[in-house]
C-alpha cells in the first residue's frame, strides 16, 4: 500500500495497473451480458462505468466482487490471473465491494456495523466485546476520513441515506481494500446526500491509498468523481476515455445514439 | 422486514426556545427510556397488576404460597421465552421448545432407570436436548425449511417419542424429587429453586446478548441477513447455536420442574408451553420482525402472566377470564412494540 501515487491535479500520471479485465465473457442462460470486456484500473485511479440499464455494468462488478464467476477470459489482480468463487476470496486479493442496497444492520449502533465481523473483544472463550474502544476507534477512524454522523452510537436505522451509505463505504475501506467497487453509491439520494458520499470518495482517492471502480448513472457526478469514464453498450466496453478528454456533451450524445441504436434493433426485430 | 422499507428524510427538528424546549426535552427524554428500554412498560404493567391483587386480594395474594405459585406459573413460561427470544432476534421461532422443556427429563428417567448414574443421566438428557437444537437448526438453514414448521414437527415428533416410551404411564418418582438435601433444593425441590435459575439464566442471556460478539452477531444476522453474510457474520453457524442454545436451556429448567413436581405427566403437551412463552416474549417488548429483543424483557412477560393467572384466581374470578386478558395483553404489547420500532426509525438521531 506504500507505493501510493503522488496526490495529483487535473492529469493523473497513469500508475501500475492493479486490475486487469481481458476479453471477460458472461452469460446466463440464453442472454448474453458480456461479451468480451476489456478494462485496466490504474493504482489510485478512480474510474466511472456508465452505460444504459442492461448494458453489463453491475454483472461485471459482480464477477469483479466474486459475487459471479466469469465464462471465458481473465481477470488479473496485480498482473496475477485469479478466479474468485465467493466474496470473500476477492477479499483476500484486497477487493470490497458497497452494494447499491445498503449493507447495514439497521438495529445496531453506527460503531458496531462499522467493526462488523472484526469485533473487538477482550480476551477470554466468551468474547465480550470492548464496546468503549471500538467507540473510540470509530470516532477516530471517521474523523480521519472526514465522515460525519450525528453519533458512532446512533443505530444504522436513524441515519440518513447518505450517511448509512457513507458508513458503508468507510466499513469497506476500513478493511484498507486495494481496488473499492461501489455500485451505484449515488442511487436515490439527494444533492446533499450525494456531496457527502463523493467527497468521501475524492478523498480516499487523493489519498492514493486504493483504487476505485464507480458506478453511477449521474455524468456530473462521474465528471467530478473520476479520473477516467468507460462505456459500455449492449455487453462491451465501447470508449475508454480519461475524463479531461471527455466532455458532458460527448458523452449524453453517445449515449443517446447508443439508446437510439436499441430502439431502432428493437423495432426491426418485431419487424 | 419493516425497517428496509423507504425511510422518509425526516425534516431537522426545530427547537423552540425556552420552557416549551425543555418540557419537550424531557418528554423526549422520557420516550427515548421507553423506546430504547422496552422492559419499562411491561414492568410498569407488573407492578401494577402487583399492587391491584394485592389491594383486592389483601395478603391471600401477597402471602408466599400465592407468590410461589405466581412463580410456578412464571417458571416454565420464563425458562422457554428467555431462549426463544434470541430466535425471535433471529427472525426465527422455535415452536419445540416447549415439548424439549418436558422430553428432556424424560430421558433423563429413562436414561436412570437404565442404571445410568443420576449425574451422567442428566448431562447426557441435557446432550439429546442440545442434539434436537442442532437438528432443529441444521434442518432450517440446510435444507432452507422455516424454522415455523421445522420446529413445528419436532414438537410432534417428541411428543411421541414420550407417548411411546412410557407406555402412556405416569413417571414417579422422579430422581433427587423427595430426596431432600442441597441438590435436591437446588435441582426444583425448593420452591423457589426454579424461577432463580429462569433469573439466572436471564443475566447470563442478557450479558450474552449484549455484551458479547455472539450477540452482536444473533442481533445482526437479525436484523439483515445479506448485510451482515457480506460482512463475514457466520449467520447460518449463528443460528444452529441460537436453536442448541434454546434447546438446552428449556432441557435444562425441564429437568428442574419435573424434580419440582416429582412426577412427569405423558398427556402433558409442549405447544401449551410454546404459546405462552412466545406471549411473554412479545409482552416483554421483543417483536417478532428480527433485530431487536430483549431476555430481561422476556423474564418479565413471564412473571407478568403468571401474577395474571395467580392473581385472577384469587380475586375469584373464572381462569376463562385468565386467557381473555393474557390475549388482550399480547395485543396491546405487540402494537407497542411495532409502534416503537417505527419510532426509532423515523428519529433521526440528534
Amino acid at each position: 500500500m506504500s507505493s501510493a501515487a503522488e496526490p495529483t491535479p487535473a492529469v493523473p500520471t497513469p500508475g501500475d495497473p492493479v486490475l486487469e479485465v481481458r476479453g471477460v465473457t458472461k452469460r446466463f442462460g440464453a442472454l448474453v451480458v458480456l461479451r468480451g470486456i476489456d478494462l485496466v484500473l490504474r493504482e489510485g485511479e478512480v474510474l466511472g462505468l456508465v452505460g444504459d440499464n442492461g448494458a453489463g455494468k453491475s454483472t461485471l462488478v459482480k464477477i469483479l466482487s466474486g459475487f459471479h464467476q466469469q465464462d471465458g477470459g481473465d481477470v488479473l489482480v496485480a498482473g496475477e490471473p485469479v478466479r474468485f468463487n465467493s466474496v470473500q476470496h476477492a477479499r483476500t486479493h484486497g477487493i470490497e465491494t458497497v452494494y447499491q442496497d445498503l449493507a447495514l444492520i439497521p438495529q445496531l449502533p453506527v460503531y458496531l456495523n462499522l467493526f462488523l465481523g472484526h469485533e473487538i473483544t477482550r480476551v477470554g472463550a466468551l468474547r465480550f466485546l470492548d464496546k468503549r474502544e471500538m467507540r473510540k476507534l470509530a470516532r477516530q477512524y471517521l474523523d480521519e476520513i472526514h465522515v460525519r454522523v450525528p453519533s458512532v452510537e446512533a443505530e444504522a436505522v436513524q441515519l440518513s441515506g447518505g450517511q448509512r451509505q457513507a458508513i458503508a463505504v468507510a466499513r469497506a475501506v476500513r478493511a484498507a481494500p486495494k481496488i473499492l467497487l461501489l455500485d451505484e453509491p449515488l442511487a436515490a439520494m439527494g444533492a446533499r446526500e450525494s456531496r457527502l458520499i463523493i467527497d468521501l470518495v475524492k478523498d480516499l482517492a487523493s489519498s492514493g491509498r486504493v483504487s476505485i471502480i464507480v458506478i453511477d448513472h449521474n455524468y456530473a457526478h462521474l465528471f467530478e468523481l473520476c479520473d477516467r469514464i468507460n462505456v459500455m453498450q449492449g455487453g462491451r466496453i465501447v470508449r475508454d476515455q480519461p475524463v479531461h478528454e471527455t466532455s458532458l456533451e460527448d458523452l449524453t450524445q453517445l449515449m443517446i445514439t447508443s439508446y437510439r441504436q436499441q430502439i431502432d434493433d428493437v423495432a426491426s426485430a418485431g419487424a | 422486514m419493516a425497517s428496509s422499507a423507504p425511510t422518509e428524510t425526516a425534516a431537522p427538528v426545530e427547537t423552540p426556545p425556552g420552557q416549551q424546549h425543555q418540557a419537550r426535552s424531557l418528554g423526549l427524554r422520557v420516550l427515548r427510556v421507553f423506546l430504547y428500554q422496552r422492559e419499562v412498560t411491561p414492568i410498569l404493567i407488573t407492578v401494577g397488576l402487583f399492587v391491584y391483587f394485592s389491594i383486592r386480594a389483601g395478603s391471600t395474594f401477597t402471602d408466599s404460597l400465592s407468590l410461589s405459585s405466581a412463580a410456578g406459573y412464571a417458571g416454565p413460561i420464563g425458562a422457554i421465552a428467555v431462549g426463544q427470544v434470541l430466535l425471535l432476534v433471529l427472525a426465527e421461532i422455535d415452536l419445540s421448545a416447549g415439548q424439549v422443556f418436558l422430553f428432556t427429563p424424560w430421558v433423563e428417567y429413562w436414561l436412570h432407570n437404565l442404571g445410568v448414574p443420576l449425574g451422567l443421566s442428566i448431562a447426557l438428557a441435557l446432550l439429546v436436548a442440545c442434539g434436537v437444537g442442532a437438528v432443529n437448526g441444521l434442518i432450517t438453514v440446510r435444507l432452507n425449511v422455516p424454522s415455523f414448521v421445522t420446529t413445528l414437527a419436532m414438537n410432534f415428533i417428541l411428543f411421541g417419542l414420550v407417548l411411546i416410551y412410557s407406555n402412556q404411564t405416569q413417571a414417579t418418582p422422579i430422581p433427587l424429587s423427595s430426596s431432600g438435601g442441597f441438590w435436591s433444593h437446588l435441582m426444583g425441590a425448593w420452591q423457589w429453586s426454579e424461577i432463580l435459575w429462569v433469573l439466572a439464566i436471564t443475566i447470563v442471556m442478557t450479558v450474552v446478548l449484549n455484551r458479547t460478539r455472539f450477540g452482536v452477531r444473533i442481533v445482526a444476522t437479525g436484523g439483515n441477513p445479506v448485510g451482515a453474510a457480506e460482512a463475514g457474520v457466520p449467520t447460518r453457524r449463528v443460528k444452529v447455536w441460537c436453536f442448541v442454545l434454546c434447546s438446552f436451556l428449556s432441557g435444562l429448567v425441564g429437568i428442574v420442574d419435573a424434580v419440582k413436581y416429582g412426577s412427569l405427566d405423558p398427556g402433558n403437551f409442549g405447544v401449551d408451553y410454546i404459546l405462552y412463552a412466545v406471549g411473554a416474549c412479545v409482552i416483554g417488548g421483543t417483536a417478532l420482525t428480527g433485530g431487536r429483543g430483549t431476555v430481561v424483557g422476556a423474564f418479565i412477560g413471564a412473571i407478568l402472566i403468571g401474577i395474571l393467572e395467580d392473581g385472577l384466581t384469587l380475586i375469584g374470578v373464572s381462569t376463562n377470564d385468565f386467557y381473555v386478558w393474557v390475549g388482550v395483553v399480547i395485543i396491546f404489547a405487540m402494537a407497542l412494540n411495532v409502534q416503537f420500532d417505527r419510532l426509532i426509525a423515523r428519529s433521526r438521531a440528534a
